[in-house]
């Protein structure tokens, strides 16, 4: 098993965020977790590095408690793409999946030397080869969060954390992005805000409603109607795609009724 | 606007090319890359701008003679020089000339360690109140004489004065046992309006005007009183500190990304933030106690060279303390020359030779 976690509560000062979740991702599973905004999905996620620690359960790589792991021996074993992670200053591609290399490279190692493969082939992998020296801010969003999966690449962990990797992006980088995931065949967890996109590229998903886990399963069993009117709010009809055969939501408007009219001389 | 065709999907195996060229690879311009290159570049600048500096002066002296008194005076090398020569040489300037260097060093490596320390581009060694701080005791010890600071002398109140703020500004800045970087900004800032505003009410009480005069000249920094014997402490401790925190590049690099982003890249950011927070605030203290407050200097340094080298730590680290060091030797020979034969408070002459040159890189950085 990549990565468990068992009963694991957080809190943030004193407040409940997650109670009692236990999760599992094995090897080459791509795992989705899903649920409302607030429902404590980056929270949970956050565990595993320790940005947060649980307040109760545990939370294990490979079997070993991340407590009793050094920081790099947690790098080495898993590697996250966060939101908003992009560096504050101007790093340029090449330099970023470079840090992927940190929890590796002995003090003063070059990233020049042992390290010049594993980048080059992240760099490959992501198809940003071409864009090596350029610096982060010139790249589309697309691309900047290509570069950020080439970090993640390069610190060769064999299990990868994304945490709404697609936010921001148009729907051809999103599934570029998801699809480059699919190809990786690595053990990934990852949170999703778009309920068919986690139905398409996850092969199991877990929902997270108010701190709790409600459901786990495959996509066309766990995103049953009910179970998304009582998470989300919202009626939904699950069809099923008619290019790939997986489930598909087709979202009801909200019971208010149609929004309404815009005023007169607007829009068209 | 077309939209892509399988076909364009396909051949766009190398990221989303326009049709028919390759796109420039941008992004370079205006950045040197080459270490080996530039760091011995810098150090023979740094080098030959001392010996300019200590030529310059209320008397000058020829460079030629610099370099004798020099030779002779490390390997007793050429005949004896001038005892007036080696008096302004080696016994007045080149002390001062060198703590120059060294306050410029380290004030340049401080900046770049807070700045990605507490990822925010205005960090600059005097953000967590380590300045004002020690200006406030410089300023009693001044005011007051040196029995109000239990008989230290301006230099060791001010340093005292650093490390208490230090501490207060770390301690309100933790929460649930770690120090939050906002937090600490807030703090710092803070804090260094309480000390200033009690600096002020010091000089404002105190009845003497040549006291008054001597705090406002510490408070924006001066290197008159700089000898052989006050230059090698700071010397040691930018030495050490910039040995320390070589190996650690790549560790800055990964804070300047983030908190989450760091532990990710296997970095334990509290342990090292708070390790890298002391080293840099106990280098300050060192550095402002023999010095005074030279502003801009770690602020603007750390920016400048970002703009031409990048903001890799690597690069960074090694090429802001080259340029801080040689920025402050020629600002340390304008303030005292410019106004010839008194001399100006450098603080002044680091900003008003800084502000300039830096817009003016800033507007081509973003030209490019």
């Amino acid at each position: 098993m990549r990565l468990s976690l068992s009963g694991v509560s957080v809190r943030i000062g004193s407040h409940p965020v997650v109670e009692g979740c236990d999760l599992t991702v094995g090897d080459g599973e791509r795992v989705g977790l899903v649920g409302p905004n607030g429902s404590g999905k980056t929270s949970l996620l956050r565990t595993v590095h320790r940005a947060l620690d649980p307040f109760a359960g545990r939370v294990a790589l490979r079997g070993d408690d991340v407590k009793a792991l050094g920081q790099r021996e947690i790098a080495r074993r898993a590697a996250l793409v966060a939101q908003d992670s992009a560096p504050d200053f101007d790093f340029t591609v090449e330099e970023v999946v470079a840090m992927g290399r940190g929890p590796w490279l002995r003090t003063f190692e070059s990233a020049t030397g042992r390290a010049a493969a594993p980048i080059a082939a992240a760099l490959e992998r992501v198809r940003l080869a071409d864009h090596r020296t350029r610096r982060l801010s010139t790249l589309s969003g697309g691309e900047r969060q290509r570069a950020l999966v080439a970090r993640a690449l390069a610190q060769e962990s064999p299990l990868l954390l994304l945490d709404e990797p697609t936010n921001h992006l148009d729907v051809y980088a999103a599934l570029e992005l998801l699809e480059l995931v699919r190809g990786l065949g690595r053990a990934t967890l990852c949170v999703l805000h778009d309920l068919n996109l986690a139905a398409a590229y996850c092969d199991r998903l877990y929902v997270l409603h108010r701190g709790r886990i409600v459901a786990d399963g495959p996509p066309a069993e766990v995103l049953h109607p009910d179970l998304v009117r009582t998470v989300f709010g919202v009626a939904c009809t699950q069809l099923t795609h008619p290019v790939t055969g997986g489930p598909l939501l087709a979202f009801s408007p909200l019971p208010g009724g149609p929004l309404p009219a815009p005023a007169e001389g607007a829009g068209r | 606007m077309r939209r892509q065709t399988p076909a364009d999907v396909r051949a766009d195996t190398a990221g989303r090319r326009p049709p028919g060229g390759r796109r420039p690879v941008r992004g370079r311009r205006g950045r040197i890359t080459s270490l080996p290159v530039v760091i011995p570049l810098l150090f023979l600048l740094l080098l030959v701008t001392v010996c300019a500096a200590v030529a310059v002066g209320s008397v000058g002296v020829r460079p030629a003679t610099v370099l004798d008194v020099v030779a002779h005076r490390l390997v007793g090398a050429g005949p004896p020089p001038a005892v007036m020569d080696d008096q302004i040489v080696w016994n007045l300037r080149l002390p001062r000339v060198l703590l120059a260097a060294v306050v410029g060093a380290g004030l340049a490596v401080v900046g770049v360690t807070l700045q990605a320390t507490v990822r925010n581009p205005l960090a600059d060694p005097y953000v967590l109140g380590v300045s004002a701080g020690a200006g406030l005791m410089a300023a009693v010890a001044i005011t007051l004489g040196s029995a109000a600071v239990a008989g230290l002398s301006t230099s060791a109140a001010a340093f005292v004065g650093a490390l208490a703020a230090t501490a207060a500004v770390l301690g309100l800045s933790r929460r649930a046992g770690r120090v939050v970087p906002s937090r600490l900004v807030l703090a710092g800032v803070t804090l260094s309006y309480l000390f200033t505003g009690a600096t002020s009410f010091v000089i404002f009480r105190g009845s003497n005007a040549e006291a008054a005069h001597s705090v406002l000249f510490w408070l924006l920094g001066s290197l008159s009183e700089s000898s052989w014997s006050n230059l090698s402490l700071p010397a040691a401790a930018v030495l050490i500190v910039g040995l320390c925190l070589m190996p650690r590049t790549r560790t800055l690099n990964a804070l300047a990304a983030g908190d989450d982003a760091a532990l990710s890249l296997g970095v334990p950011v509290h342990r090292v933030r708070v390790r890298l927070l002391i080293t840099a605030s106990l280098l300050t203290g060192v550095l402002v106690a023999v010095s005074g407050g030279i502003g801009f200097v770690g602020l603007v340094v750390p920016h400048l060279v970002r703009l031409v080298v990048g903001p890799d730590h690597r690069r960074l680290l090694p090429t802001a303390l080259l340029v801080g060091a040689t920025y402050l030797v020629v600002a340390d020979a304008l303030s005292r020359v410019l106004v010839r034969p008194e001399e100006l408070p450098i603080g002044i002459v680091t900003a008003v030779l800084g502000a300039p040159a830096f817009l003016w890189l800033l507007r081509r950085s973003e030209a490019s």
